[in-house]
This record gives C-alpha cells, sequence and structure tokens, in this order.
C-alpha cells in the first residue's frame, strides 16, 4: 500500500517515539509494581513536568536537557510528598479509593493549570528543535533521536538502580512481601514513597527528552495516560522489561496506524489494543498473572 | 430487622420521594427567578447523572470511569435522531435511553464475561468513552468537531420550553424515576442480588445468584438513565459536540457527586450533586467565572471525601445514628453490612 521508504521511515519515528513511553510507563509499572496500585494521576503529573521543562527554558533561559537533573529531583520530592501526604492517607484498604485519590489529583492538577497557564497549547524554540537526521531514507528530528537515546540511558539507569542498589533491594523486598520487609527492618511508607518518587523521576526525564519535539497544554497528560496503561498491561503489570517492550510496540503501532488511518482515528488502535489485551490476556505478555 | 420494621422504612422513604418531588416541583410556582430556577435545574441534572452512576458504582461496586460513554450516546442519539430522523423529540428520548442501555449491554457484557473489575473495569470504561470521542470525531453523521446544533424550536410538542420551568420539570421526573429505581434497589430482590454480588461475588454464585447477569443488569439501568441525562442536555442546550459527549467532565461530575454525597444510599447522590453545586456557585461568586475552577474543586472535594469520609456525606448521620443507638447493635454488623442498611 505504501512505498517502503515511508513504512521504514514511520516505523522509525514510532521507535523514538515509543522510547519516550517506555520511559512514562517505567514509571507507572514501577509504582504499580511496588504499591499495587494505579497511578491515574500519571498522565497529569507529566504534564506538571511538562510545564516545569518549559517555564525553566522561557523564563531562566535552561536548555531542556541541561534542565534534567533539576526537573527529575523535583519530580522526586514532588511524588514522595504526594504519596507520603494523600495516597497513602486514602486507600482504607481497597484499591478502589486509591484510583478516585489518584483521579481527583489528576483532575486537580490539571484544571490548576488550565486555571494558571490557560488552555493555550505552547512549545519551546530551540537552535535543534528543527534539524533532521537522515537514516537510511528517513529524516529523522534531532530531538528525536536524544529522546530514543536518553530514554533508553534512563531506562538503564531505572535497571541499575533496581537491581544492583540496597534501595532497589528494599524496593523489590517491599514489592514481593510487604510484611517480611517490615520484619527486616525496612521502613515500607519510605520505600512507598520513594518508588513513587522515583516513578515521578521517569516522568520529569520524560517531559525534558520530550518537550524539544512536543508541546505542552492542560489536557497533554491525558493522552499519555491511556497510552501509558497500554503499555503496562501489555507488558504485564509490574514488569520492566515488559514496559520497555510494550512501549516500542506501542509506539510503531501508533505511528503506523496514524499513516494508514489518519491522525485521529490512528489512536483508536492503542485503545483497541487496551481493551483487547485487559479482557482477553490481563497478564500480559511478560506477566504470570493479573 | 424484622420485616415490619423494613417495610416501614420502605414506605417512609417513599414518602421521603414524594415529599422531595411535590416540593420541588412546585419551585417553578414559587419563584420567577431565573437564576434559582436554573441553579436548582442543574442541580438536579447532576443528581441525576450521579443516581445512574450510583447504581452501578454504588450499588453494584462496579466504579465507572467512563460514564459519559452512556451519556454521550443518548445526546447524540437524541440530536441525530431529530436532525437527520425527523423524528419528534419525545420519541427520540426512549429511543434514547435504549441505545445508551444498548451501548451500557454490550460493554458490560464484555467486561464482566472476562471478569473484569476493580480499577481496570474503570480503565476499560474510560478507554470505551475515549474511544466512543475519537469515532465521534471522526464519522461524519455526528458532525465531526463542529458538533451537532438542534434547531430552536420552542413548544412543548417540540421539548423545548420557553421557561425554564418546563426542563425544571422534565428533569425532575428523571430524577425522581431514578429515586424509585434506586428505592426498589434498597428494598427488592434484584438489589438485594446486586448488593450481594458487590460485598462478595462468590458467595452470592454459590446461593445461587448469577453475578453476570445481576451486573448486566446494573449496567443497563445505569446506562439508560445516562442516557436521558444526554438526551435532556441536547434539549436544553440545543447543541453537542464529541468534547462534551464523551470527555471525562461528565463521568467525572457523576463519579464524584455520588461519592461525595455517599455511595449505594438513596439521598447521597442528590446531597452530593447539591453540596458540589452549592460549592460551585459560592467560587463563582468569590472569584468570578474563571476557566477550571469548578473541576479543582470537584477534585479537591473528591480527594478529601476519599481520605476523611470514605462513605460520603451520608455516612456522617449514618455514623451518628449508629452512636446514639449504643456500641451494642452496631458492633454486631459487619461493616459492608452497616453501609448497606444505610439511608
Amino acid at each position: 500500500m505504501f512505498d517502503p521508504a515511508i513504512l521504514f521511515s514511520s516505523t522509525l519515528n514510532g521507535l523514538t517515539t515509543g522510547a519516550v513511553y517506555a520511559l512514562i510507563a517505567l514509571g507507572l509499572t514501577l509504582i504499580y509494581g511496588v504499591l499495587h496500585i494505579i497511578n491515574f494521576a500519571h498522565g497529569a503529573c507529566l504534564m506538571v513536568a511538562l510545564y516545569a521543562v518549559y517555564f525553566l527554558k522561557e523564563r531562566l533561559g535552561i536548555d531542556p536537557y541541561m534542565a534534567l537533573p533539576v526537573v527529575m529531583a523535583g519530580m522526586f520530592v514532588f511524588g514522595y510528598g504526594l504519596q507520603r501526604i494523600v495516597i497513602n492517607r486514602a486507600g482504607h484498604g481497597k484499591d478502589e479509593n486509591i484510583l478516585l485519590a489518584t483521579l481527583g489529583i489528576s483532575i486537580v492538577l490539571e484544571n490548576l493549570a488550565l486555571l494558571f497557564f490557560k488552555s493555550d497549547t505552547r512549545s519551546i524554540d530551540t537552535a535543534y528543535s528543527l534539524s533532521t537526521v537522515a537514516i537510511g531514507p528517513a529524516m529523522i528530528a534531532v530531538p528525536k533521536l536524544v529522546a530514543f537515546a536518553g530514554a533508553l540511558v534512563a531506562s538503564a539507569l531505572l535497571f541499575w538502580l533496581i537491581g544492583r542498589t540496597d534501595l532497589g533491594r528494599a524496593i523489590r523486598a517491599v514489592a514481593k512481601e510487604q510484611e517480611g520487609a517490615k520484619l527486616m527492618g525496612i521502613d515500607v511508607d519510605h520505600v512507598y514513597a520513594m518508588s513513587f518518587g522515583i516513578g515521578l523521576a521517569c516522568l520529569g526525564a520524560a517531559a525534558c527528552f520530550l518537550l524539544p519535539a512536543y508541546y505542552v497544554n492542560p489536557q497533554v497528560g491525558g493522552g499519555f495516560v491511556l497510552v501509558a496503561f497500554t503499555i503496562v498491561v501489555l507488558g504485564g503489570m509490574g514488569s520492566f522489561v515488559g514496559a520497555l517492550t510494550g512501549g516500542f510496540l506501542v509506539g510503531v503501532v501508533e505511528s503506523l496506524g496514524g499513516l494508514y488511518l489518519g491522525e485521529s482515528l490512528g489512536q483508536i488502535g492503542i485503545f483497541a489494543i487496551f481493551i483487547g489485551v485487559v479482557l482477553f490476556r490481563p497478564q500480559g505478555m511478560f506477566g504470570s498473572k493479573a | 430487622m424484622s420485616r415490619l420494621v423494613c417495610q416501614g422504612q420502605g414506605a417512609r422513604q417513599l414518602a421521603g420521594i414524594a415529599l422531595f418531588a411535590v416540593a420541588v416541583a412546585s419551585l417553578p410556582l414559587a419563584t420567577t427567578s431565573g437564576a434559582t430556577l436554573n441553579f436548582v435545574m442543574m442541580a438536579l441534572y447532576a443528581t441525576l447523572i450521579a443516581q445512574a452512576w450510583n447504581i452501578l458504582g454504588g450499588f453494584g461496586g462496579q466504579f465507572s470511569f467512563g460514564h459519559a460513554l452512556f451519556f454521550g450516546t443518548g445526546a447524540y442519539i437524541q440530536a441525530i435522531a431529530q436532525i437527520q430522523g425527523g423524528i419528534n423529540p419525545w420519541l427520540a428520548l426512549p429511543l434514547a435511553v435504549a441505545g445508551s442501555a444498548a451501548v451500557g449491554l454490550f460493554v458490560g457484557a464484555l467486561c464482566f464475561r472476562y471478569g473484569l473489575k476493580g480499577s481496570y473495569f474503570a480503565l476499560v470504561t474510560l478507554a470505551f468513552a475515549e474511544a466512543f470521542r475519537i469515532v465521534a470525531l471522526s464519522v461524519p453523521f455526528t458532525g465531526g468537531g463542529v458538533g451537532l446544533m438542534v434547531p430552536l424550536r420552542e413548544s412543548i410538542a417540540n421539548m423545548q420550553f420557553a421557561t425554564r420551568a418546563g426542563s425544571l420539570w422534565l428533569v425532575l421526573g428523571f430524577v425522581v424515576t431514578a429515586l424509585l429505581v434506586t428505592w426498589w434497589l434498597r428494598h427488592g430482590r434484584f438489589g438485594a442480588y446486586l448488593q450481594a454480588v458487590r460485598d462478595n461475588e462468590d458467595a452470592a454464585r454459590a446461593v445461587g445468584v448469577n453475578p453476570f447477569r445481576i451486573k448486566l443488569a446494573a449496567i443497563g439501568i445505569s446506562g439508560a438513565f445516562m442516557g436521558a441525562a444526554g438526551a435532556f442536555y441536547v434539549q436544553v442546550f440545543q447543541y453537542i459536540d464529541p468534547a462534551i459527549a464523551y470527555g471525562s467532565v461528565t463521568s467525572v461530575e457523576a463519579l464524584v457527586a455520588a461519592i461525595v454525597g455517599g455511595m449505594g444510599t438513596l439521598w447521597g447522590p442528590v446531597l452530593g450533586a447539591v453540596v458540589l453545586h452549592v460549592l460551585a456557585d459560592l467560587t463563582r461568586n468569590l472569584f468570578g467565572e474563571l476557566p477550571g475552577i469548578n473541576m479543582v474543586i470537584y477534585g479537591t472535594v473528591l480527594v478529601l471525601i476519599v481520605i476523611f469520609l470514605p462513605r460520603g456525606i451520608a455516612g456522617i448521620g449514618l455514623s451518628v445514628r449508629q452512636l446514639w443507638a449504643g456500641s451494642g447493635a452496631g458492633e454486631a454488623r459487619s461493616k459492608s453490612d452497616r453501609q448497606r442498611k444505610s439511608t
């Protein structure tokens, strides 16, 4: 139907978007894997990070890539506080309550942004925003390539953090056996909040990679939230490898779907995957049990 | 609790519904203030969607994040039947209600057939609403992003009322019907099954209740009322577009009002809708018309209620009554049991 060159460049574009999706989904899956809660506010938190990157660039002239450590640290603190002060108290032993609390948080964040920043869509101008590189027959925007590499590096760092450090060991212990971890002297509430903070720090990194080639408005998170959930259920809830693979897959599906069905109808593919996976294979590709 | 006491309580609640209906219906006779009537009408509309959500979420324990799915379907059927089908709005209304119920049955059949519950159910309903929104943007008969405008032809035969009073009575009719259905859920056999499935699906199955069919019926009824709300919206505002129809605002308003008031109760959604609208009105008077301020308040109230009053405002009265009755009777019952017996 299409020229192979167009297919190739579309797939490549999908892979670069997919890398950022994967980073966003990694944060979500970490929070799910450890706290066993669904962070519905994930998209809204990404929106907060995107605004942070935007204002750092516009007001202070800090390049998005330079802002990376600041935004990540800020998002970490934000997540730590959010979990400790709000979400931890909302559970009352029921998953639905956490979901409702995070829904409430996302409504508040999105509409505060609407209140203060208006519904304008904003983007930033950088020297490299419009430059492209040729890969074979395809032209790829430089920010997208940086995003691709950056998301992979950030994911590798997250793997190292979870797999090789004491904090990662504590996180895995709490995820597997909360009571046992408590008996071993692990401060479970602290680990919960750390996990939530790290999950949001992933969003901070994703925002820095995203904005040079993207935009921000108060509703921007809504689009990402279902994409991230799709990736996470596709990869298996709580699975890191699954989130990474799922991210690439969804990025490519979205890109090719847009090519064949047009920009707006192309998104249907993602919802179709989400509904299909949840209904027919809730354990995902790599999960053992839902 | 003896059968006699149950009947007494049921009769009292029926009398309460009748009193509510008469009191609200006679409001337009007492005042002609457009602002007041408008406020009451919008509060009733919020009550209607909250009650619709409550049937599935409160009594059935299935939390939907995408109730706009049914609202939007009802609204579009009502608009399209008139504009493209030339059908009288009074005849379009049953179509809208039936269509929304059918969408509810379809989504419910898919979700409950595969045992979806909790957070997964919430997310899948949201995904369906989003998918419908995108379809509504892309297909020709919805008018795409431009939306559909229902021509203004004021007459009772056309379900377009010259005064707010007519619209108020119309939505009051829906609300009272929803209250009666809720009353039936609290006192009838089907409601008992539904609450049994909510509290413990396996136990309910063990005593011979078919959870699939019960939940399916609940989502169908819930969808039907949501469809009526959508049809009402189109008749009053004469306009619908994909963002209004399938956007998250309606889904959020329905669930927040029901949860704030008290899930699984008769008067909770009424209470929640009124409280939210009073709060929204107060802030409008304090800060003026600001975009998003209503939703900031709704979200904040939702978080606070989930943290501090998980049983909603109706739960306060209940706790007080239990304290009054003494601890003996209260402690003997399980928590969920107490929730079920709330007003």
